[in-house]
């Protein structure tokens, strides 16, 4: 039973990252001869526009990660605590419903209700709000509205089952004792539902960093997104120890978010995976 | 706050307002790729020019190549299905062996196995992608230089998508499956045994049939999950394009409802198996 289990990992997940690491230190001295060097970090570091495309996407991921924790909590309150028996997993089902769906469709109706010929526009220019259609691809918050799009599924599991396990009495206990809405949240809610919290951030933080498809189409030229520059290294110009340097860089960023993640909210890793 | 607490007026109206605006949110992308599908233009763009079928139906004649006449997306349909059926096969045999393991066996360093099982979920696709495709050029490379064997399948082509898609949907099928297995009752087994049955027909006639819906919902996710995956699959792709890689490369240049046609077929297929997995799932409990 040992062996499946060690050649699926060995040979899918630990020997290919050994290898990507062994690609990443080392440079390329002449035809079929290779050099042991630190040269594909040092012209990350130098070259501004790979440093400058590495922030950006983590800056965007953490807004990303930040919104669709806003706009998710009002609904998983709505389905855990306002709504119950069959509004609420009507409710429920209805989001997750979109989910099912390719992200290549989703991501295909936003070009469709975004671009300058499309929907919006049209109805703007109906409505007499702008002149001329305006152009709503392309630009940052059109991948933000995307990324968002695509992560509030992930965001919503976690925090619908941490709070669904908040018992009603502590609220009405604390609003008995005079405690207002915003106390309540703070002092009540939030600390209870601080797993799910971290569980859904470090989950949808890791899927927009990773993403590719969206901020590609929706950001076109404009979208700057690390995964970008990683596909073009290793497909494009075929410069593999490059591409490999890359993609430690994301992968180290992406697991340091989730470590400090787990250590804010002191929690194990299999616990947070189990959640989701 | 909650129902049994007062609540005011204004602030029920605002959660009702947000709920309709959030399903909006959710539903229009999908709403307009369903709408324009059927629109009489050349583009998926406003305004309405009357229904009709030639993006599903049309053969060319009228200058409009329909769902049906493309080859080339039908063909990605097909291939997306190929590498799913293999995925999904993989998978649930892998995630079976791997609950059984989890579950039942007891060897130094379970815990550490089973933290690097979670592994592939927290990498991103993209390097999952590239890992794998150094690691098999690396091998096909040694085997070139001192066997002199050409491995074809470890160049870009399906055999690497569905090894790739694979070394994470592994992991979802190996969750799903451990978790309906946990809670089997052993005692269900030591009776059988006790009547004398053999550990073959304990394994056919009750663990088996016991962990049915498990192996139907994991093969169905990951069904649906090799299907729509695309971060991975675009990094090992060869000549043979599965249909997201293909509808990536279309919106890329340009517009044309024949993409809607084929997201509706995609939407309205998800649909069929949600609706049957989720009239399974009561029955699981």
């Amino acid at each position: 039973m040992l062996a499946p289990a060690i050649l699926w990992l060995g040979a899918l997940v630990v020997l290919p990252h050994v290898e990507l690491a062994v690609l990443s230190f080392r440079e390329r001295v002449g035809p079929h001869n290779y050099a042991a060097s630190l040269a594909q970090y040092k012209t990350f570091f130098t070259d501004p526009l790979y440093w400058n495309v590495f922030v950006r996407t983590a800056l965007m991921s953490v807004a990303a990660t930040l919104l669709t924790l806003l706009l998710a909590f009002p609904i998983a309150w709505t389905i855990a605590k306002l709504s119950t028996g069959r509004a609420s997993s009507l409710l429920f089902i209805l989001c997750l419903i979109p989910f099912w769906v390719s992200e290549t469709v989703r991501t295909l109706g936003w070009m469709i209700l975004l671009r300058e010929s499309g929907v919006l526009p049209a109805l703007l220019v109906k409505l007499g709000v702008t002149a001329v259609p305006v152009e709503f691809l392309y630009h940052d918050a059109t991948i933000l509205v995307g990324l968002i799009y695509t992560s509030l599924l992930f965001m919503l599991i976690p925090l619908i089952s941490s709070l669904e396990s908040l018992d009603n009495a502590l609220i009405e206990a604390a609003y008995d004792l005079g405690a207002g809405g915003f106390a309540i949240l703070r002092t009540i809610v939030i600390p209870h539902a601080a797993p799910g919290i971290t569980a859904g951030c470090i989950v949808v933080f890791m899927l927009t960093l990773g993403n590719y498809l969206t901020p590609t189409l929706l950001g076109g030229k404009n979208s700057q997104w690390f995964t970008e520059q990683i596909y073009t290294q290793f497909i494009t110009r075929f410069n593999w120890e490059q591409g490999a340097a890359f993609g430690f860089l994301l992968l180290g960023l992406s697991t340091a978010m989730v470590v400090i993640g787990l250590k804010l909210a002191g929690q194990r890793f299999g616990d947070v995976m189990r959640r989701t | 706050m909650i129902p049994t607490l007062p609540h005011p007026a204004w602030l029920r109206a605002a959660t009702a307002v947000y709920v309709v605006a959030f399903l909006a949110f959710l539903f229009l992308p999908l709403v307009v790729v369903a709408v324009f599908a059927f629109n009489d233009a050349p583009y998926p763009a406003p305004p309405w020019r009357g229904f009709t079928l030639d993006w599903f139906l049309g053969n060319s004649s009228k200058g409009r190549t329909g769902l049906i006449a493309d080859s080339e997306l039908m063909g990605s349909i097909l291939t997306s299905g190929g590498v799913a059926l293999w995925v999904t096969l993989l998978s649930v045999l892998l995630g079976t062996a791997n609950a059984f393991l989890l579950e039942r066996g007891r060897f130094p360093g379970k815990q550490a196995l089973s933290v690097l099982m979670l592994a592939p979920l927290v990498i991103p696709g993209v390097i999952l992608g590239i890992s794998i495709l150094a690691f098999a050029s690396r091998i096909a490379e040694f085997a070139d230089d001192t066997l002199g064997w050409e491995l074809d399948f470890l160049r870009p082509g399906l055999p690497l998508v569905v090894l790739g898609q694979f070394s994470f949907i592994a992991t979802i099928a190996t969750l799903t499956i451990s978790a309906r297995l946990r809670r089997f009752d052993r005692t269900l087994e030591e009776a059988a045994f006790n009547l004398g049955a053999s550990q073959a027909a304990v394994f056919r006639t009750i663990v088996l049939p016991y962990l049915r819906p498990a192996l139907l919902g994991s093969a169905a996710i990951s069904f649906l999950m090799s299907f729509e995956d695309f971060n991975t699959t675009l990094m090992l792709v060869g000549a043979d394009s599965p249909l997201t890689v293909m509808m990536y490369g279309r919106m890329r240049e340009g517009a044309s409802p024949v993409l809607n046609a084929v997201s509706l077929f995609l939407m309205a297929a998800s649909a069929l198996l949600a609706l049957t997995f989720m009239r399974r799932r009561p029955q699981a409990h």
